[in-house]
This record gives structure tokens, sequence and C-alpha cells, in this order.
């Protein structure tokens, strides 16, 4: 377990900025306590500085998981966001699509979202924006990326794909073994 | 309660009397602290402070037999307890240099002994090529030598426990400097406000020709094309809905299905 370095930093801030943009840095400089990222095993865990003190006591390789992971670093070390991520991601996000009822059982399955099921999109959301996925209820349900800008949005067919699927809830229960 | 902090510690090999004793099956034999001493007519320790049979406190020692009348005894006998104590400090040390030898396993191929497997005589060969005034930059390799693994620069990180509000202030530096140069999404958010007024004047025109023109072929046209139109007043279908009763029912119904999508995909 360590710090993350300046070049690993910035690759994962600049991965998180496309969902949340300047509101990551209410994710690094908090009122209510000192969090911090960690690296370990490859993985990023956003964690308290009192969680983490505990952690420190216990070895490396019996240590599985603290905090939230926030995603893992890959072979070529790219930065790849997971569903846990989610929980603070969604209270920020810049960009939100709504997707109807009927269209949410297929994204919680893994499938792109087409225009069909597309219930709201906020406005001047570009093509390829990170965006975070909600239901009709205001529940989030994901994060994609938006496969068309909203004025494309409105001129497409409706078999088209609007959001590319990212990550979704139904991560939780399909990728368990790889969830930590 | 909470795991332990460090972990267990590893076993010790065995001194050397502790091999012996175990070759000879010699088992420890509990001993009492105290011994009665005829001297002082008391009990006293058999080891430390005021003991019963201290050697280099005697007042009186005779000379024996053969040796010479001048030399000091009391001086002989401390020097034999000084020698008695340097060497048990030794074998002390030699065992614990043994206990710490054998956790570290990388000097395994330093000491030649006859039996060195192939590993360690290549680490003992790389750690002699490195031994030169030059740290081994001219040295030179066989043909077909390879270098020794791991042999880079090690990576060093920052502690686990560094200052936090250090790598806070650094981290809201690199996120102002990222935030700093973005213009390019100010490239696109133009064309995308441009498209929206296009529309708009587009939706605006059409729908100054489709109130002048009353033909078939008139509404059409404009029905098809209006299905993309992004923003015009907010209560199309209602405004169509007054149209379409002027309408024939064909081109009613298909102006109908093109004009929902259009509304939907406006939110």
């Amino acid at each position: 377990m360590r710090p993350l370095t300046e070049e690993e930093t910035r690759v994962m801030f600049e991965k998180i900025a496309k969902y949340i943009g300047e509101n990551l840095q209410l994710l690094v400089d908090r009122p209510d306590g000192t969090y911090c990222f960690r690296l370990h095993n490859d993985r990023v865990y956003y964690v308290s500085e009192k969680i983490l003190k505990l952690a420190a006591n216990i070895s490396g390789d019996k240590l599985v998981s603290l905090g939230t992971c926030f995603g893992k670093f890959t072979k070529t070390h790219k930065f790849r966001l997971h569903i846990t991520a989610l929980d603070f991601l969604a209270p920020y996000a810049k960009y939100k699509v709504w997707i109807k009822p009927g269209a949410e059982q297929s994204f919680l399955y893994g499938n792109h979202v087409l225009k069909s099921g597309l219930g709201r999109i906020t406005e001047n959301t570009s093509q390829y924006q990170g965006v975070v996925v909600y239901s009709m209820a205001d529940v989030p349900l994901g994060f994609g990326v938006a496969a068309k800008s909203t004025q494309d949005c409105r001129k497409v067919d409706p078999m088209a794909i609007v959001v590319f699927h990212q990550a979704d809830i139904g991560e939780y229960v399909r990728h368990e073994e790889t969830l930590t | 309660r909470l795991p332990r902090e460090k972990p267990l510690p590893r076993p010790r090999p065995l001194t050397r009397w502790q091999q012996f004793a175990r070759l000879k099956g010699i088992r420890p034999r509990k001993k009492t602290n105290l011994v009665w001493d005829d001297a002082s007519g008391q009990w006293r320790r058999r080891w430390g402070y005021q003991r019963a049979r201290d050697d280099t406190k005697e007042w009186l020692i005779e000379v024996p037999g053969g040796a010479d009348p001048l030399e000091d005894q009391f001086a002989k006998r401390m020097e034999a307890k000084k020698e008695r104590v340097a060497k048990n400090e030794l074998n002390r040390l030699r065992n614990l240099a043994r206990a710490h030898k054998q956790q570290l396993p990388s000097a395994a191929g330093l000491r030649p002994t006859g039996h060195q497997s192939k590993e360690e005589l290549g680490r003992a060969m790389h750690v002699a090529k490195v031994s030169t005034a030059s740290l081994g930059r001219f040295q030179e390799r066989l043909p077909k030598e390879k270098a020794p693994r791991g042999a880079g620069k090690k990576r060093k990180f920052q502690p686990l426990f560094g200052d936090f509000a250090a790598e806070k202030k650094s981290q809201l530096e690199l996120l102002r400097v990222m935030n700093s140069k973005k213009p390019q999404l100010d490239v696109t958010r133009a064309t995308n406000k441009q498209m929206r007024e296009e529309d708009q004047e587009e939706a605006a025109k059409r729908r100054k020709m489709s109130q002048k023109s009353k033909r078939k072929g008139g509404r059409q046209g404009p029905g098809g094309k209006r299905k993309g139109g992004g923003s015009g007043p907010p209560k199309r279908k209602g405004g169509l809905g007054g149209k379409m009763h002027s309408r024939q029912p064909g081109a009613g119904g298909k102006r109908k299905g093109g004009q929902q999508q259009g509304g939907k995909g406006r939110k």
C-alpha cells in the first residue's frame, strides 16, 4: 500500500474529472475529515485518515480492501473507474442522463442505452462526455459515455445508442468476484 | 480487538550449545539459586552479587608449587576472569550473527564453501563485479553473460502516512493546473449553440411556410423535416393538433408519428 505518484494522480484525476469536472476538489479537500487516495495491488482506494491508520496494521498480502475502491490501474497504467465509485460520482455529476423504467433492466444487465430508453438528458452534453445514468426516480444506476450530444440525440432514430455503458449497479451481482 | 500490529517473529537457529545438548541428549537441570557458604556462614547466591565462591574476592592466595614467587596471583585471577567474560561475549555475538545470517538469504553465496548452487555463484559473481572503485562501470562482460536481474535504480515512493496537508495541497495544485487549460470544450459548446440557433431559425421558417401553403405536398415536406427540429414553440403537439383537423386522415396519421418523436427527444 502506498500513496499515488504524481503521474498516477494525474491520470486518475483526468478520468474522474470527465464525470464530475471541477467538483473533484470537493473530494480532495473535504470539510468533514482528511480523506486520501492510496494504491494497493493496483487498485486505488479512497479512505479516511482514521481508517488508513488502522489498515496499516494489517500486512499487505492479507489486506483485501480499505475505504472505497475507486478503480484500478491496468497493466498499461491506464485508469479504469469501477462501479464502487458511483457513490462519490453521483452527487457531483455535471452531466446526467435519466432512462425510462423499461430501459432500466436492459442497462442493469450491461447493455448500452438506446434512444428509445432515454428519458431526459442534461442540456449541453457534448459527444463522448462522461455522464451518470439515473432512473426516473433519481436513483443513480451507473455511469457511461454519451454517444451523441444533446442536439444529435433529438435527431437520431430510436434504435441508435445514445449512452455507452461503462458501469452499472448490476455489476455488484454480476462481477462479485472481481470487485473489492 | 485489533489484529497483531507486527508479524510473528521467525524461529531463530539453535546456538552451538543447544545443538550439542540436543545431540548428546543433555537436559537442563534445575539448580537452586542459593548455596550454603561455609566461609561466611550464610546462604549466598550461586552467581551474581556477593556470590558464594568468588575466587577474585579472596584475601589470601597461596602461591602454588611450581609458580614464580614474584608473580601477582591476584592479578592472574583477574586476568583469567576477564578472559572468560570476553570468551562468553564472543560466543554470544557469534550466535547472534549466525541467527541474523540465516535471515539474509541474499548473502548466501558470498562466503565461499565448496558447495554453492548456480544461483549463489551467479550472485557472488555480480557482487564481485560491482566491487571495484568505479562500481563496475568499466568491467567487461563475457559474450553470453546476462545482466543481473533487478539491478536498476530502486523506485522510491512517498511514505504511507506522509504529510496529509502537503499531499492535499499538491493535489489541489494539480487540479488547478488541469482545469486552467481547457479551451477545447468551448469550441464544441459554441458549435452546439450555433446548431441550436440554426434549428430554431429553420423551424420558424417552416412553420411560416406550412401556414401559407395548404397543399398536401407542401405539408408532407415540412412535416418530415420538423421531426428533427430541436427547439420550437413549447406546445408543438397542441399546435399541430389544431391544424390536423383541416388535413386528410392519411397525412395526419403520418405527421402524428413524426411529431411525437421530435417532442420526446427535445427534453
